[in-house]
């Protein structure tokens, strides 16, 4: 990982830390500044290509303080150097600022995550369901919801011989 | 009473049992492939397995031409309404097998977007275990169906009108369905 990115994120991202992990760069980034760094990190350090975006439920979990942690993945197709960067949200309205406006790509992605954890993605052109039926009213995959559901996997008509 | 003797290329059976005789031997499956399982379903259709030495090679992608579904894999919630949609277009008569323990129970996945068994939401006449099931055993399930054909058929049909064959489901009558208070029937 070049020392220039990292201490360019550094210098003009007001508040982010920047830590080193078996060769990986991860900046954690305050939540107002994501779409500022991702701005920075796409247009002036050759950061490209938007891998991926996700996100992580902390519900319970040790030494915690905060409720969802977003996670986005950049490649620099020319150096093919990789970064992630981290930003922290919470409830009771979990919201960042949308990142199709830097990648189109970025819109499934997003949409995904919304439909996971209920982020919302402000500015999004299309935030709806992805995965899950567009009537489905939870969002699986925050550590809250019960694994086996509330019930909507048998919330359903029953097809018996003469009704067809 | 006189007795008649009949030529030698002379058989005397019932109407019903011919029309059943002629449904058994020449099902049309339709491959309702969701999963893993799929792939043993076309390892029965292909040349090792040959399932067309019992009459049910002919696998259409169409449910109007169909009168056999296989449900090989799990069917996820938001698959059901497209399942029950194929079901109900397919024409009488018509039969079901789920293949493999997904399909069945909802196999190890019990999470909140597998549906637990697939005769909870339509009928099933035939259950195969195994994840995924050989294809001798999803044979021996059409051999075993060919069977049940043979011996409940009548030539109108009549009895395909019926739920009768449902009510005795297990998975209907006792199991807890959640977020529902009263049993279905
Ligand atoms: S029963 Fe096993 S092989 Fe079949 S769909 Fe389920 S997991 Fe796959």
């Amino acid at each position: 990982m070049s020392t220039e990115t990292t201490q360019q994120i550094e210098q003009r991202i007001a508040g982010c830390t920047v830590s080193e992990f078996r060769g990986q760069a991860r900046v954690v980034v305050p939540c107002e500044a994501i779409h500022e760094a991702l701005t920075l990190l796409k247009n002036e350090c050759g950061f490209d290509l938007l891998v991926e975006i996700t996100c992580v439920d902390y519900l319970n979990f040790r030494d915690a303080t905060d409720r969802f942690g977003l996670v986005y993945l950049l490649a620099n197709s020319a150096t093919n150097e990789r970064i992630i960067l981290r930003t922290y949200v919470n409830e009771p309205d979990p919201s960042v600022p949308t990142a199709t406006d830097l990648w189109r790509g970025a819109n499934w992605m997003e949409r995904e995550v919304f439909d996971m954890y209920g982020i919302n993605f402000a500015g999004h052109p299309d935030l709806r369901r992805i995965l899950m039926p567009e009537e489905f009213t939870a969002f699986p995959l925050r550590k809250d919801y019960p694994m086996q559901g509330r019930g909507e996997r048998h919330n359903f008509p029953v097809i018996r011989r003469g009704d067809a | 009473m006189s007795q008649v003797d009949l030529p030698d290329d002379v058989v005397i059976t019932k109407l019903d049992e011919l029309a059943s005789w002629c449904r058994k031997n020449s099902l049309w499956p339709m491959p309702f492939a969701t999963a893993c399982c799929g792939i043993e379903l076309m390892a029965t259709g292909a040349s090792r397995h040959d399932l067309a030495r019992f009459g049910a090679e002919v696998f259409r992608f169409s449910p109007r031409q169909c009168d056999l579904m296989i449900v090989a894999g799990r069917v996820a919630m938001k698959m059901l309404p497209v399942m029950q949609r194929i079901w109900q277009q397919m024409h009488e008569p018509k039969w079901c097998i789920s293949m493999g323990a997904c399909a069945s129970t909802g196999g190890v996945f019990d999470t909140y977007a597998v549906v637990q068994g697939i005769d909870r939401f339509i009928p099933v006449d035939m259950y195969i275990p195994g994840c995924p099931p050989r294809p001798e055993q999803l044979i021996q399930a059409i051999m075993d169906l060919q069977e049940k054909i043979q011996r409940e058929g009548t030539l109108d049909g009549k009895e395909f009108n019926t739920s009768q064959r449902q009510q005795t489901k297990r998975a209907l009558t006792e199991l807890p369905i959640m977020g529902q208070s009263t049993v279905i029937r």
